[in-house]
């Protein structure tokens, strides 16, 4: 993964919106108004530090987190043990599929694990044993039998 | 969508990737879709309460921001178990996802929460915390941290365009 520094410097009023706008923006007329005033600050600043934020990376974007299980189609995560002198081979094969969104290389004796979502929740089965298929190894399936509610909120 | 009402979809499809920067931005989104703010607005709190939208607010990218390291931590937990102690893991700051998931042969582990942090160090720190504090640490656990992304494209919920940040 990426290395341990940050690319991108902000400052503390940066830090005051980002740990405090991370969620619950007012959906009324004139938003940015009501957080500038609970925060202390005015509303074009706000606005002008937000445009700011995105611009240089700091924020993805300013706006929904859907919550992609209430909105239709099915995932679950998948891994498998690939031998280290098949990783690569195994790894195009696997990111070449179109259902499978994620794929992670990870430190376990399971060294290969992915995402599959679709729309069509036969898609997950059928590649799973694509996969299955192609390669010869074992893919264990793990659906999510229970997800727990959390706020992903980071602190900067 | 079966799941999304026309309204529903017109309003997401202009809004997911990202509010307009305006002082008035739902006001702007509804001039963009020929819609009444009113309506939008309204549209907005029912994907919210049908938590169909999770939140609205700053989507920062956290690996911008320093916070690099990434592990999965996983634990074996007893089955009667596993939902109560799956709810405290899931309320502890650190951890950014919660599942309960099958055990599988070779794999003895039935609950997994993603833990971001700035450094791996801090993520083996924030995990041996959370065992020690939600007195786990006598269950198997294992932390396993990615060593590459090998794809990532992101889950379409709405053709063509981006959404939400997956959860692995």
């Amino acid at each position: 993964m990426p290395g341990t520094d940050a690319t991108v410097e902000i400052d503390d009023t940066d830090r005051l919106l980002l740990n405090n706008l991370q969620g619950g923006f007012p959906v009324t007329h004139r938003p940015f108004a009501e957080v500038a005033a609970t925060l202390g600050l005015d509303e074009a600043g706000v606005i002008a530090r937000l445009r700011r934020l995105v611009e240089t990376g700091a924020l993805t974007r300013f706006g929904t987190i859907l919550n992609a299980p209430q909105l239709g189609g099915e995932r679950t995560l998948a891994a498998m043990h690939v031998p280290p002198d098949r990783f690569d081979e195994v790894a195009a094969l696997v990111n070449g599929l179109d259902a499978v969104s994620h794929n992670y290389e990870r430190t376990h004796h399971f060294n290969m694990w992915f995402v599959i979502s679709s729309e069509d929740e036969r898609d997950i089965q059928r590649t799973i044993d694509t996969i299955e298929r192609e390669t010869g190894l074992t893919v264990i399936n793990l659906p999510t039998l229970e997800e727990f509610f959390v706020d992903l909120r980071f602190t900067f | 969508m079966a799941t999304l009402t026309d309204e529903e979809r017109d309003v997401l499809a202009a809004i997911q990737d990202g509010l307009p920067l305006e002082p008035e931005p739902y006001r702007v989104v509804a001039d963009r879709i020929g819609m009444s703010e009113e309506r939008v607005l309204a549209v907005v709190r029912s994907l919210l309460e049908q938590k169909k939208i999770k939140r609205i607010g700053a989507v920062p990218d956290h690996y911008a921001l320093g916070i690099t390291a990434n592990g999965m931590s996983v634990w074996d937990v007893p089955d009667d178990r596993a939902t109560e102690i799956g709810r405290r893991l899931g309320d502890r700051a650190e951890v950014t996802h919660c599942y309960r998931r099958p055990r599988r042969p070779g794999w003895p582990y039935n609950l997994f929460g993603m833990v971001h942090a700035r450094s791996r160090e801090e993520v083996v720190a924030a995990v041996e915390r959370i065992a020690r504090e939600l007195d786990i640490a006598r269950y198997p656990h294992d932390v396993l941290f990615s060593t590459r992304l090998l794809k990532k494209r992101g889950t379409r919920v709405l053709r063509g365009a981006p959404a939400a940040p997956d959860p692995q």
